[in-house]
């Protein structure tokens, strides 16, 4: 099979499953009655409208190829830095080294990613960044909270920035026997991670009672996790024909992915609820802000990019 | 054209967002009146509007900033539907409204910053006296207090460059009329109904 046959597949089961979703939404919003019912109903349909958005935009990216898919990732890294940037308070003299973040490392990391130079692209932030935000901060001559703001920024940079950057990247990871078909990496990333956000949601309303960490992030469950993260990993194993794991592997990455993105979630819930906010943003209808839903993909980007570096390149 | 260029720049740097809290979007004569804490306060008030609503609106502007060289004044004028206020003191007691008497005498709508210039605060300081005048002259117009979030933190005073952090405006109940009113007691209220909106401060960045 051709790298186009399988994507047109992939696509194709998404879009099955999704309209089996949005069926489902439409019959339960018939049947329940229930207030509190409706409402999870209705933030159920909004969800699954928003997905069908998002599937639309990554199914354009990759018909329009690598560039696109590239910009796509910097705008998203764009709307989750200004989000995050914008619900965590700032002072005055945060103004340059937040400058320097949005206007040249932000691009920059990008066009790394794109002209494929790894080299530079692992060290241009922990490296060059962190050496020169501290800096303009201390040359605006305010000490005032100085350790707080700098880190602010720099875990700010690295979250939304350095870490989403890896989700590109995949595409480029030279795989003997898998040349061309890195983009069928970014999509098991994305498939999973998603896949185990929704089941988690699922599980924990079905069946949630021990809640996790009812002080940071009173929706997560035991059985949630344990659900989601086992169907998760089925989904990995079944994916297997798309990736240059063997099944038992596969499901073993998807393990992972699912692990990092619940610590991803768990810590941005942490930020949010010392904010005393719920969501990062309105921009997704029912789902929040973009960083709602990329705080999973943030924190298992560079996860798996590195294992299957590690593991299955030369 | 301009506008939408300008518009879908700003939304996509700051946001912009409406938020109709006490009056609703009508087609009617208005006085929105602002905080101001930034050059992208204009800008940002004026993405935020509808567009039929836009169409009959003029953002009052500073004719020393946005007058200045001819890109500024020629966004100020075709963009921003802008009126140039001389704000300098320089010219006759009264004649300063002139242009503002001009446009509400057309039926149109106005964005007016009452505290005259930047303020480094949260809340907006002590409004002079044009708004009261304006609104007395019309009294048919309706007085909507709107306050501006964020906007100082995106660009604060002296920065070359704004930063993409989400901005969002505001809109009150419009403000009562209250007959033979003083203008201190007037202003003090229009005041207070701008603070009034303001969402409560974010917690400081403690260690």
């Amino acid at each position: 099979m051709t790298l186009f046959q399988k994507s047109l597949i992939l696509f194709g089961i998404v879009v099955v499953i999704l309209a089996l979703a949005s069926a489902i939404g439409a019959w339960l919003s018939r049947r329940v009655t229930s207030e509190g019912g409706l409402a999870t109903v209705e933030n159920l349909n909004a969800r699954i409208k928003a997905w069908w958005g998002m599937i639309a935009i990554f199914a354009a990216c990759y018909a329009l190829g690598f560039t696109a898919t590239v910009l796509l990732f910097a705008l998203t890294s764009f709307y989750t830095l200004r989000e995050f940037i914008s619900l965590t308070p700032t002072q005055r003299a945060d103004h340059a080294p937040l400058v320097f973040a949005f206007y040249v490392l932000l691009p920059l990391q990008y066009w790394l990613v794109w002209s494929d130079w790894y080299g530079l692209f692992a060290i241009l932030i922990p490296v060059y960044g962190f050496l020169l935000l501290p800096s303009l901060s201390s040359l605006q001559g305010d000490p005032e909270n100085f350790l707080s703001r700098v880190s602010h920024i720099q875990w700010a940079v690295m979250l939304t920035v350095y870490r989403i950057s890896h989700a590109p990247a995949l595409i480029l990871l030279q795989i003997p026997g898998y040349e061309g078909q890195g983009f069928l990496l970014l999509f098991f990333l994305t498939a999973v991670v998603q896949f185990s956000d929704v089941m988690q949601y699922v599980f924990g309303k079905l069946m949630g009672k021990t809640k996790l960490a009812p002080v940071i992030s009173p929706s997560k469950t035991v059985e949630g996790l344990v659900g989601g993260g086992l169907s998760a990993m089925a989904l990995g194993a079944a994916l297997w024909s798309i990736t240059p794991f063997s099944p038992l592997a596969a499901a073993a990455m998807a393990g992972l992915i699912v692990i990092a993105g619940f610590l991803g979630g768990l810590s941005l819930s942490a930020v949010k609820r010392s904010m005393g906010a719920k969501d990062w943003g309105t921009m997704v209808e029912g789902h929040g802000g973009v960083l709602d839903r990329m705080d999973s993909v943030s924190f298992a980007a560079p996860l798996f990019f590195h294992l299957t570096r590690y593991f299955y390149t030369v | 054209m301009i506008d939408l260029v300008l518009i879908g720049l700003t939304r996509f740097l700051v946001g912009a967002h409406c938020r109709w809290t006490g009056s609703a979007p009508e087609e009617r004569q208005r006085i929105y009146f602002a905080n101001h804490a930034s050059h992208l306060d204009t800008l940002l008030l004026w993405s935020a509007l509808p567009k039929h609503l836009r169409a009959i609106t003029h953002p009052a502007a500073a004719a020393d900033y946005w007058g200045q060289g001819a890109v500024k004044r020629y966004i100020a004028q075709k963009g921003l539907n802008a009126v140039l206020v001389d704000r300098s003191g320089s010219s006759a007691p009264g004649t300063a409204l002139e242009p503002l008497r001009q446009v509400l005498a057309e039926g149109h709508s106005l964005i007016l910053f009452p505290e005259g210039t930047r303020s480094a605060n949260r809340l907006p300081g002590p409004f002079k006296s044009g708004l009261y005048r304006l609104a007395k002259e019309f009294p048919d117009a309706e007085l909507i207090p709107v306050y501006l979030d964020n906007p100082a933190r995106a660009m604060p005073k002296g920065a070359l460059l704004p930063l993409p952090i989400i901005c969002s405006a505001h809109f009150g109940l419009a403000l009562a009329r209250v007959e033979n009113e003083e203008k201190e007691a007037f202003l003090l209220r229009a005041q207070a109904a701008v603070s009034a909106l303001a969402p409560p401060a974010p917690e400081a960045l403690t260690s």
